[in-house]
C-alpha cells in the first residue's frame, strides 16, 4: 500500500552521497578484490603449481566435503529446527531459540578452544577417546562437528523466517481434506519453503567453507590431514609461501562469487 | 481562492491519463470530482497541489499562473487517501507541523493546534499516536494538520476511501459543516457518487481523463450531458430502443423522449424512480423476480417477457406496490426517460443498473 | 436419558477429548531429535568452555583478564569495534539508501557486492587487505613512505572489520527504508518542509533504532573477529593483538585456562549485548501501525 520515492540523482547533494557510496565500496571491497586478483593472475604459473601440490588439493577436497556434509546435517536439520520452532509450543522454546544462536555470538576461536576442551587428550573426553582409540580433536571428526556448530543457525533461521510469514492456514486446510502431517509436510509446506531453504543452504556452504578460527585450533591444520582450504592458506602465509596462499584464496573468492550470484537470486525470489 | 485549470493534459507512458481537461471553481466552493477509478481524477488532483508537472496545460490560482511554482510553496492542503499522518509525531505535533515550518511562535502553534482538534472533535487526543488512533480520528487529524496553516486551497484525494460505510456517512458531514464554517475553496475526489452528492456543491464527472460534465448535482441528476453521466450516475435501466413517432420504444414499453428521427436505434435509460408498477395479471408485460427492501425505499426487480431485466425503485409504503411480489405479472409505465443514439461501443452493455 | 441408556455415539460425545491427538507423536519426535541434535552440539561444549574458565575460580579469570597483554587485546578489540560501528553505521545507512531510493543502473551490482562478505572466508577477506596494503606491494610501499602502515597496523585491523561487517546496517536498515510511504514526504512538502527538514523530521527518526540496530551487530561481530585480523594484523601483542587472537595464543601456548577465562569474558559482553540488539530491532517495528 506504500509507496517509496524512488528518483534519479540528480541533484548536487544526491551525486554526493552516490559518490561517496561507490567511493566507500571501492575503498573496501573492490580494490582490494582487484589487488588478489591481479597478484594471481599475474604469476599463473606459480600459483598453479603449488595448488596441483597433494596437499593443496587434499586440503581443498577435505573443505568441500566437510561443506557438503554440513549442507545435508545442517539443511534437514535446519527444516526441522524451524518447524519445532515456530510451529510448536513448549516450555524452553525461548530457551531453545537462544541457543541456535549462539554459534553465532561466539568468536571461531572460543569455539574451537571449547571443543578442544571436550576432545583434546587433556579435556573431559580426552580419557574415554583414548580408551576407545577413537581420535576426534586433531583428526577430521573435530573438523567436521566445528563446522556444523558455528553453520547450524543458518537454514534454522532463513526457514523459520519464511515460515512465520506463511502462517498456517494453508497447513489447517490439508487437515481438513485429509491429509496426514507427513503429506501435509511434503506436498504443502516443503514448495513453500523452497525460497528460504535454498537462502538459508547457501549462506550455510558459504560459513562451512568460510570456516578458519575454529578448525585451526581443534584439527591443528596438519597437512594432508586436518588442514582445510582455510588453515591451508594460513599456513602457507606463515611460511610464506604467498603463490599457494594467494592461489587458494583466488580459489575461494571465486567460489565465494558463485555462492554470491545464487544468493542474489535467492534474495529476489524471497 | 478561485481556480482554473486549462487544457490539462498527462499521459504515462502511452496512456493518456489527463486528457484536455479544463475547468473552473469559485472562491469558497466545495467541489467533487466524480468519476470511476482509474479513470484520472487523482491525477489531475496532484497536477494542481504541484505534486505532478503536467505535460500540458496551465494551473491559474487565484488568478495567478502557478506551474512553475514548487508544491511546497503553492499554499494548498492536501489530504491523503490513506491519511499520510507522521506516525512518529504525536497528534498534535502532526497538526503544529505545517505552523512549525512557517517559524510560527511555539504559543500561537499551541493555540492554532488546541483549536482545530476543537473544531475537529479530537480534544484530548493530543499526546495519542497515529497507530493509537481509529480510522475516523486518523482522517480527521489529516483534515486538521492540513488546515492548520490556514490554506487557500483545500484538496482531498479520496478522503473516505479507507474506512467503514458508517464512519463514511459521518465524515462526509463533518467535512461539509467544516466547509460551511471555514469557507475554504475545496476539491475532492471521489468514486463515490452518493459522496459527491452529499457533500459537494458542484461536480465535475471525470472519465477516462476526460471532463463529461460539471454542475450542481440537480443539473447532473436531471440533465444529463451525456450518455455516461446518465448511466454513472444514479441507479439506471439502460434498454436498447427504436424511435417511433417521437417515442423511445423498447418492446412493450414506450416513453416520449428527446431522440433522434423516426426509425433510429436508441439507448434509453430510465431512472428506477421514473417507472410505474402495478399488478396486471392479465396484461402484465413481466414478472417480478425480486422485492427487495432497503430500509425506506423498495425496490422491485422484474423480467421482461423476452427476457430483458429492469427495476424500479419505489416508496416503502407505496400504494403502488399492493399485492406485488415475487411471481406477480406487473404492468409497467415509463413517466421519464433520456435517449442517445445507440453506438457500436462495446464497453457499454445493454444491462440494467449501475 | 442417563449416559448408560444412551446409544454409542451419545457416549464417545460424552467423553472427554483424549489428551493426546495422534498427530503430536510426529511433533514430539522431531522436538526431541532437535533438541538432542542442539544439546549435544551447543549446549554441550559452551558447558565445558564455561567449566574451564570458572573452574579455577574467579581469581584465575581474574589474574587472566588483568595480565596486561589481555587488557590491551581487549582494548584495541573494543576500540576498533566501536569504530567499524560508527563506519559501517554511516557508509552502511548511505548504501541502503542508494539502494532503495535511487535509480541506477547497476544497482543489482552494488547490493551483490553488499552481500560479498557474507560468502567470503573471512581469513580471505584479510589476506585481500594483504595483497593490497602489504609491505612488499606498490601501495604498501607508498603509504609505507608516507608514514602511513596499513597492514600489520591498526588500520589494517579497522579495514578488515569493516569489510567484514559491510553488509549489516545495510541490510537492517534497507527494510525501513522501503516501508516509508511517500505519502508522509508529500505531506510534509505541502505544509511548506524543504527538502531537509523532511529528510531531518520524517524520513530518519523511523531509521535510527534500525541503524542502531545494525551498528550493534556491527560492533557485536566486530568483537568476535577472527579470521580477517589473523590475516592482516601480524598479530604484534600491545599493538596489533586482538583479543580473539589473544585467546589463540593462550590455547597455542598450553595455557587452556586463561584462555578459556578470556573466552567467557567475550561471551559476557555478546550475553549482555544480546538483549539490548532485541529490544533495538523490535524498536524498528513498534510505532508502526
Amino acid at each position: 500500500m506504500n509507496r517509496v520515492l524512488v528518483v534519479a540523482p540528480r541533484r548536487p547533494g544526491q551525486v554526493a552521497v552516490l559518490g561517496v557510496v561507490l567511493t566507500w565500496l571501492a575503498i573496501i571491497l573492490v580494490i582490494p578484490l582487484g589487488a588478489l586478483t591481479f597478484t594471481v593472475v599475474a604469476r599463473p604459473g606459480d600459483t598453479i603449481r603449488t595448488l596441483l601440490t597433494p596437499d593443496a588439493l587434499f586440503a581443498l577436497g577435505q573443505s568441500i566435503t566437510i561443506a557438503a556434509i554440513a549442507l545435508v546435517v545442517n539443511g534437514v536439520l535446519g527444516v526441522v529446527g524451524a518447524l519445532v520452532l515456530v510451529r510448536q509450543r513448549f516450555r524452553g522454546r525461548r530457551v531453545l531459540d537462544a541457543l541456535v544462536d549462539m554459534p553465532l555470538a561466539l568468536s571461531p576461536v572460543m569455539t574451537g578452544l571449547a571443543f578442544l576442551l571436550l576432545f583434546g587428550r587433556n579435556g573431559i573426553l580426552g580419557p574415554t577417546l583414548e580408551a576407545l582409540d577413537v581420535r576426534i580433536a586433531f583428526a577430521f571428526p573435530s573438523l567436521l562437528i566445528a563446522t556444523l556448530f558455528v553453520s547450524l543457525p543458518f537454514t534454522v533461521r532463513e526457514v523459520a523466517l519464511v515460515l512465520e510469514e506463511l502462517g498456517t492456514s494453508e497447513e489447517e486446510s490439508a487437515a481438513t481434506l485429509g491429509a496426514s502431517s507427513l503429506q501435509t509436510f511434503f506436498l504443502v509446506t516443503m514448495p513453500n519453503i523452497r525460497n528460504g531453504l535454498s537462502l538459508g543452504a547457501t549462506l550455510t556452504v558459504a560459513r562451512a567453507l568460510g570456516e578458519f578460527g575454529a578448525v585451526l585450533v581443534v584439527g591443528g591444520a596438519i597437512a594432508g590431514a586436518t588442514q582445510t582450504a582455510t588453515t591451508y592458506i594460513y599456513v602457507a602465509m606463515e611460511e610464506r609461501q604467498v603463490a599457494g596462499a594467494y592461489g587458494m584464496a583466488m580459489i575461494l573468492a571465486t567460489a565465494a562469487a558463485g555462492l554470491l550470484v545464487l544468493l542474489q537470486k535467492r534474495r529476489r525470489e524471497v | 481562492m478561485g481556480i482554473r485549470v486549462s487544457h490539462l493534459a498527462k499521459s504515462f507512458g502511452a496512456v493518456k491519463v489527463v486528457d484536455d481537461v479544463s475547468f473552473e471553481v469559485r472562491p469558497g466552493e466545495l467541489v467533487a470530482l466524480l468519476g470511476p477509478s482509474g479513470g484520472g481524477k487523482s491525477t489531475i488532483l496532484r497536477i494542481i497541489a504541484g505534486l505532478e508537472p503536467a505535460d500540458r496545460g496551465e494551473v491559474w490560482l487565484d488568478g495567478a499562473r502557478v506551474d512553475h511554482v514548487h508544491a511546497r510553496d503553492r499554499q494548498v492542503g492536501f489530504v491523503f487517501q490513506h491519511y499520510a499522518l507522521f506516525r512518529h509525531m504525536t497528534v498534535a505535533q502532526n497538526v503544529a507541523f505545517g505552523l512549525r515550518v512557517q517559524g510560527v511562535s511555539r504559543d500561537r502553534q499551541a493555540k492554532r493546534v488546541a483549536d482545530l482538534l476543537g473544531l475537529m472533535g479530537l480534544r484530548g487526543l493530543d499526546d495519542r499516536y497515529p497507530s493509537q488512533l481509529s480510522g475516523g480520528q486518523r482522517q480527521r487529524v489529516a483534515l486538521a494538520r492540513a488546515l492548520a496553516p490556514e490554506p487557500k486551497l483545500l484538496l482531498l484525494d479520496e478522503p473516505f476511501g479507507a474506512v467503514d460505510a458508517k464512519v463514511r456517512e459521518e465524515l462526509r458531514r463533518w467535512l461539509r459543516r467544516l466547509h460551511d464554517e471555514v469557507h475554504t475553496t475545496s476539491i475532492f475526489v471521489t468514486h463515490d457518487q452518493e459522496e459527491a452528492f452529499a457533500v459537494s456543491d458542484r461536480m465535475m464527472i471525470i472519465r477516462q481523463g476526460q471532463l463529461e460534465q460539471a454542475g450542481s448535482p440537480l443539473d447532473i441528476l436531471d440533465h444529463p450531458a451525456t450518455e455516461f453521466v446518465a448511466r454513472f450516475v444514479g441507479d439506471v435501466n439502460v434498454l436498447d430502443g427504436v424511435m417511433d413517432r417521437g417515442r423511445a420504444r423498447m418492446g412493450p414499453l414506450a416513453v416520449d423522449v428527446d431522440g433522434p428521427c423516426d426509425g433510429s436505434p436508441v439507448r434509453v435509460v430510465i431512472r428506477g424512480y421514473d417507472l410505474a408498477f402495478w399488478r396486471d395479471d392479465e396484461a402484465g408485460v413481466a414478472r417480478v423476480s425480486r422485492v427487495i427492501p432497503l430500509g425506506d425505499r423498495m425496490r422491485v426487480e422484474a423480467v421482461l417477457d423476452g427476457g430483458t431485466l429492469i427495476f424500479g425503485q419505489f416508496p416503502r409504503h407505496s400504494s403502488q406496490l399492493v399485492g406485488v411480489q415475487a411471481g406477480s405479472r406487473i404492468a409497467i409505465r415509463v413517466k421519464h426517460a433520456r435517449a442517445w443514439p445507440l453506438a457500436a461501443d462495446t464497453a457499454d452493455s445493454a444491462a440494467v443498473g449501475a | 436419558m442417563s449416559i448408560a441408556a444412551a446409544g454409542i455415539d451419545e457416549r464417545v460425545a460424552a467423553a472427554p477429548a483424549p489428551l493426546v491427538r495422534p498427530k503430536a507423536h510426529g511433533e514430539t519426535l522431531i522436538r526431541a531429535v532437535f533438541v538432542t541434535y542442539v544439546a549435544i552440539l551447543v549446549v554441550v561444549p559452551i558447558a565445558a568452555l564455561m567449566w574451564e574458565g570458572l573452574s579455577g575460580g574467579p581469581s584465575v579469570i581474574w589474574t587472566a583478564i588483568r595480565a596486561p597483554v589481555a587488557v590491551h587485546a581487549l582494548m584495541l578489540s573494543l576500540g576498533t569495534s566501536a569504530i567499524a560501528g560508527v563506519l559501517n553505521g554511516v557508509f552502511g545507512t548511505m548504501i541502503a539508501w542508494v539502494l532503495v531510493r535511487y535509480e541506477v543502473p547497476g544497482k543489482r551490482l552494488i547490493s551483490a557486492l553488499v552481500d560479498l562478505p557474507f560468502a567470503i572466508p573471512t581469513l580471505v577477506a584479510g589476506i585481500l587487505l594483504v595483497a593490497l596494503y602489504g609491505p612488499q606491494t606498490w601501495v604498501g610501499r607508498t603509504l609505507g613512505a608516507a608514514g602511513i602502515s596499513v597492514a600489520y597496523a591498526r588500520p589494517g585491523i579497522v579495514l578488515a572489520l569493516l569489510f567484514v561487517t559491510l553488509p549489516f546496517v545495510v541490510r537492517a536498515v534497507e527494510p525501513v527504508l522501503l516501508e516509508l510511504d511517500a505519502a508522509e514526504e508529500e505531506a510534509a512538502m505541502m505544509l511548506g518542509a524543504g527538502p531537509l527538514r523532511t529528510l531531518v523530521s520524517i524520513v530518519l527518526p523511523p531509521l535510527v533504532p534500525a541503524i542502531a540496530a545494525g551498528s550493534l551487530q556491527v560492533f557485536s561481530r566486530s568483537i568476535a573477529e577472527f579470521g580477517s585480523i589473523a590475516a592482516v594484523s601480524g598479530n604484534i601483542p600491545f599493538r596489533t593483538l586482538t583479543a580473539p587472537v589473544q585467546i589463540l595464543g593462550d590455547v597455542e601456548g598450553g595455557d587452556p585456562s586463561s584462555a578459556a577465562a578470556l573466552s567467557l569474558v567475550l561471551l559476557a559482553v555478546a550475553l549482555v549485548l544480546q538483549p539490548l540488539a532485541i529490544a533495538l530491532s523490535r524498536a524498528t517495528g513498534a510505532r508502526r501501525e
